[in-house]
């Protein structure tokens, strides 16, 4: 049998949440009822004309920088050119020929390696509107009606092009999420998948490994989650291997993902396939981007996901903390907050990606909402550190601290959490479990150390489980020594 | 005494302001001329006459209030229907847009209102633009003041009958092949298509973008200097629109030509003219020679192949342009089983043949497989007369030729012949794919009687000196004539 290796390359639109649309005035807002959004522009009425906003190209701009693309001089906006009732112009403003960001890539982690991908291009484009269908099928064809909202048409879209440089479904759901990572850290978009403000086309072919050649390729739509990334271009991957291996051929078509069946379905076949008719956009000059404007571009980069895990790493987070921080601006500021405020990175590492990240999901909250700041954390470090609070402990006054009840100090203090470290304290005790345990006591001193752990037991017992064990074990053994 | 409406446009606003009549006296002059005309003529598709009057009063009340100096201020204007109009319907003479009342005002519109016009209405014209002669418009054919059995030509013919008939003082239209020019010449009217860019084409229903442009149709240079003064300048809602200082027009229209460098272009002298076309040409370039110019003969090698490269150009634009009349949102709709049946009867139904024609025409210049041969091809050719206008300015200040090669042909004569139809842009055509400006000025009546229109073409913001040679073109002529239904008393079957 011949060994497969399949070859993919992901298209990504990213919507950019600038103050207004790509080509007018109106905002960007998707909570707002629908069709209030809108203007003569975005709603194609007759005489309308587009101006390009500013800060949309500013921002894809900066995406095309963080991907190290080089940053085109002169880039020309393009129609393209289909009918569809959410595009109000019946055609779309994009860009063809000259985009503005092309030839990058992106360093993605796979197994603790890092594997390069390569970026195509980077181009802007407008969104559609949203169409209702109304009926039984959910799609426009069998639809009783069909509703349509124009408060997303026009709204700035990035088009992220990879080259075919992904070599398996994991790959690709890495290559995305860091992508959705690097698109957060520049501030110009949620990204999220399940709004729809962040969406991938999987173009998916395989070929004997080791081969140089390309196989016939389908585009996978649809895909609306990172997992579903990944299943959908295992599915396809394997529905190309048992085409292949059954001795058929694979047709170029493009291939829809249901979600709820987990596999893909013949949207439409090569000869189905538009013609777009694209052409210069007459009513819009050629984008030139100075060498200044570029320069302000890559000045202006924030730190990059990789460098941040990078530096998370430094500071002494494992590569799973890390991973987690990056994605996660908030928690990250706290973790980084405590463990400049010298603070254990592995204790904070774990309370941070364990303890606050279960009690957000459980509440349903923000770190901002809750009462813990990273001197919080300090503190609480500090008091396992010295003793005076056990690892258990530490959770609840954690857990407590997170529900606003006060600082580390004043929780353990008031919950009456705090460890008994005052050796005269706990020297009393032992003290008085030994007087009662003579049989203990005496076998010990012949050589069996089994009953250490029991009169342990019973300090721990007489103290409310408040001393330390360590320095309890510590004076049983030197007392029966003696 | 002088009937008010056969004023010009700098008289009217004398008068005003000497208070020897009011804006509402100017207006129902112009709608009294409506009146006996309209029957006849059919130049307008609506007359607001409540907005109108209601302008005019608040004019007289500016007037009243004291120094007001907005050169316009109660002048009546007539806007071609491809011009977006507040709440006042819009339908490019297309039945597609019946009905349709916009809720904005195009830029050039808006700058009217600003400038105190009063707007009678909105005038006929081909459908969405095309075409030469005011005969393609889904509410019937405009007809010529001079000679009613004669068209207008177009797509402006509207605009171009009412300020030649009187039932306006000024007018706008666009000119995306000639559309302002050739009407102009037809109706003995000056008529203007500015620099591309120079007025803003935000509210102008497009056609093809790259080529379209706003520009003012007179009964006079000055008057037509006026007009272009109060709408041309940069507006931020047109990317394509001129960010620098408008050219100064009107101060220097008495300048005269002597010194200028005026080059008569070889290829539009000779083959496919009229002669007596040709014959009023050579006399008016002879009279330039006499006030002081530089008469040289100029080539322009692509004007050869300038017609071919618009019509993809033109349609290519116009298959994109019109995409957006689907049903949809706005405009007419006609219901089927699915929304692709409803889009395409829709389309089927509201546009007229010569819209569909140009569509299919674009639609196919611009597919897979043909893009190269024709749309291609035609945006080479368009940077060819580029070169050769801009090779040719670095010789002569101005270019001039007949605007038309024909004057006023009778309505059906090239309503079933395109490339004829065509053909009557060949002298115009040229400046729209080079961006540059040009205008027409009336010269001289043929034997029957009908106007013949004499172009001067200028390098890009070139209006200061285009305009001063039309204005030596227009003292020179001495062209006084009126058309024949250019009067309030004409009452005839």
């Amino acid at each position: 049998m011949t060994t497969w290796e399949a070859v993919i390359g992901i298209e990504t639109h990213v919507e950019l949440q600038t103050a207004s649309k790509m080509f007018c005035g109106c905002p960007v807002d998707f909570g707002d009822e629908p069709n209030t959004a809108v203007c003569p522009v975005c709603l194609a009425l007759p005489g309308a004309l587009p101006v390009a906003n500013e800060a949309a190209i500013e921002g894809i701009l900066s995406i095309g920088d963080a991907l190290n693309c080089t940053l085109t001089e002169t880039s020309l906006f393009y129609r393209k050119n289909y009918f569809y009732p959410d595009l109000p112009k019946n055609y779309q403003i994009s860009q063809y020929t000259f985009p503005l960001c092309v030839d990058g890539h992106m360093d993605i982690d796979v197994d603790g390696e890092a594997v390069r991908i390569g970026i195509t291009r980077v181009h802007m484009e407008e969104d559609t509107g949203k169409s209702l269908h109304a009926g039984a099928s959910g799609r426009i064809h069998g639809a009783d009606s069909t509703l349509l909202d124009f408060n997303r048409a026009g709204v700035p879209l990035v088009e992220v092009v990879s080259e075919p440089d992904i070599r398996s479904a994991a790959e690709a759901r890495a290559y995305g999420t860091e992508l959705q990572h690097i698109v957060r850290a520049l501030g110009v978009s949620d990204a999220k998948l399940e709004e729809g403000s962040m969406r991938f086309d999987a173009n998916v072919s395989i070929r004997p490994a080791g081969s140089d050649t390309l196989g016939t390729r389908t585009e996978v739509k649809n895909v609306n989650s990172l997992r579903s990334l990944q299943q959908a271009i295992d599915f396809e991957t394997q529905r190309q291997i048992e085409v292949l291996d059954g001795g058929g051929t694979v047709s170029q078509e493009t291939r829809h993902w249901n979600e709820g069946s987990g596999v893909t379905t013949l949207m439409r076949s090569k000869e189905e396939s538009e013609d777009y008719r694209y052409f210069q956009e007459p009513d819009l000059l050629p984008l030139f981007i100075d060498k200044e404007w570029r320069e302000r571009v890559h000045a202006r980069r924030p730190e990059l996901p990789a460098d941040k895990r990078a530096r998370f790493i430094e500071l002494g987070a494992d590569a799973e903390t890390a991973a987690l921080l990056v994605d996660a601006a908030d928690l990250a500021g706290l973790y980084e907050g405590a463990v400049e405020g010298g603070a254990d990175p592995r204790t904070i590492g774990n309370w941070v990606t364990g303890e606050v990240v279960a009690y957000l999901r459980r509440n349903e909250t923000t770190i901002d909402a809750t009462g813990l700041g990273a001197p919080d954390l300090v503190e609480l470090a500090a008091m396992t550190g010295d003793g005076s609070l056990s690892a258990t402990a530490a959770k609840e006054v954690l857990a407590r601290v997170l529900a606003g009840e006060g600082t580390p100090g004043a929780v353990a203090e008031r919950r009456d959490l705090l460890q008994i470290s005052d050796a005269g304290e706990i020297e009393r005790a032992v003290d008085a479990v030994l007087a009662e345990n003579d049989d203990a006591v005496d076998k010990i001193r012949a050589g069996d150390m089994k009953p250490v752990g029991f009169l342990v037991g019973q300090v721990m017992k007489a103290t409310g489980g408040k001393a330390d064990p360590k320095i309890v074990q510590e004076l049983v053994r030197s007392k029966v020594d003696q | 005494m002088t009937d008010l409406a056969d004023l010009t446009i700098l008289d009217a606003g004398a008068g005003l302001r000497a208070g020897d009549f009011t804006a509402v006296d100017l207006l129902s002059a112009n709608l009294r001329r409506a009146a006996v005309t309209e029957s006849h003529l059919h130049a307008y598709l609506v007359i607001d006459r409540d907005g109108a009057t209601e302008a005019a009063r608040a004019a007289d009340e500016a007037l009243a209030a004291g120094v007001d100096d907005r050169p316009l201020l109660g002048i009546p204007i007539a806007l071609k229907d491809n011009m977006v109009t507040r709440g006042v319907e819009t339908t490019a003479s297309s039945q597609i847009l019946a009905g349709w009342r916009p809720p904005y005002d195009g830029t050039a519109v808006a700058r009217l209102r600003d400038g105190g016009a009063v707007i009678v209405g909105k005038t006929n014209l081909d459908e969405f633009a095309m075409g030469s002669s005011t005969e393609n418009s889904a509410y019937g054919p405009t007809r010529n003041p001079w000679d009613t059995d004669t068209v207008p030509g177009g797509s402006s013919g509207g605009s171009a009958a009412a300020v030649a008939a009187g039932s306006a003082m000024g007018g706008f239209g666009s000119d995306t092949g000639g559309s302002i020019r050739q009407p102009a010449s037809l109706t003995g009217t000056v008529g203007v298509k500015p620099t591309y860019g120079l007025v803003s084409r935000y509210g102008l229903i497009a056609f093809a973008s790259s080529l379209d442009q706003i520009g003012p149709i007179g009964r006079t240079v000055a008057d037509a200097a006026t007009l272009l003064e109060a709408v041309a300048g940069w507006d931020r809602l047109d990317a394509t629109s001129y960010r620098g200082d408008v050219p100064r027009i009107s101060g220097s229209l008495d300048g005269g030509v002597a010194g200028l460098r005026i080059g008569v272009v070889t290829e539009l002298s000779g083959e496919g003219i009229d002669p007596q076309v040709l014959e009023a040409t050579r006399a008016t370039v002879d009279r330039l020679s006499d006030a002081g110019a530089a008469v040289v003969e100029v080539s322009l090698p692509s004007t050869e192949y300038a017609l071919s490269a618009y019509y993809l150009i033109a349609p290519a634009e116009c298959s994109a342009n019109l995409a957006r009349f689907d049903a949809v949102r706005y405009g007419l709709r006609v219901e089927g089983d699915n929304v692709e049946e409803m889009m395409a009867s829709t389309r089927g139904a509201g546009f007229g043949p010569e819209v569909i024609r140009r569509i299919l025409l674009g639609t196919y210049a611009l597919s897979a497989g043909y893009y190269d041969a024709f749309y291609g091809q035609a945006q080479r050719v368009r940077t060819l007369v580029r070169q050769d206008f801009a090779a040719a300015y670095e010789d002569v200040d101005v270019l001039v030729s007949p605007t038309s090669p024909t004057t006023a042909f009778p309505v059906g004569a090239r309503a079933t012949d395109p490339i004829a139809m065509y053909y009557s842009d060949v002298c115009t055509i040229p400046s729209n794919l080079s961006g540059e400006p040009a205008m027409s000025v009336p010269v001289a009546l043929d034997d029957a009687g009908l106007p013949i229109g004499f172009q001067v073409m200028a390098p890009a913001l070139g209006e200061e000196v285009m305009f001063r040679v039309a204005a030596e073109v227009e003292r020179d002529a001495g062209f006084s004539a009126r058309a024949p239904l250019a009067s309030s008393e004409v009452v005839e079957a």
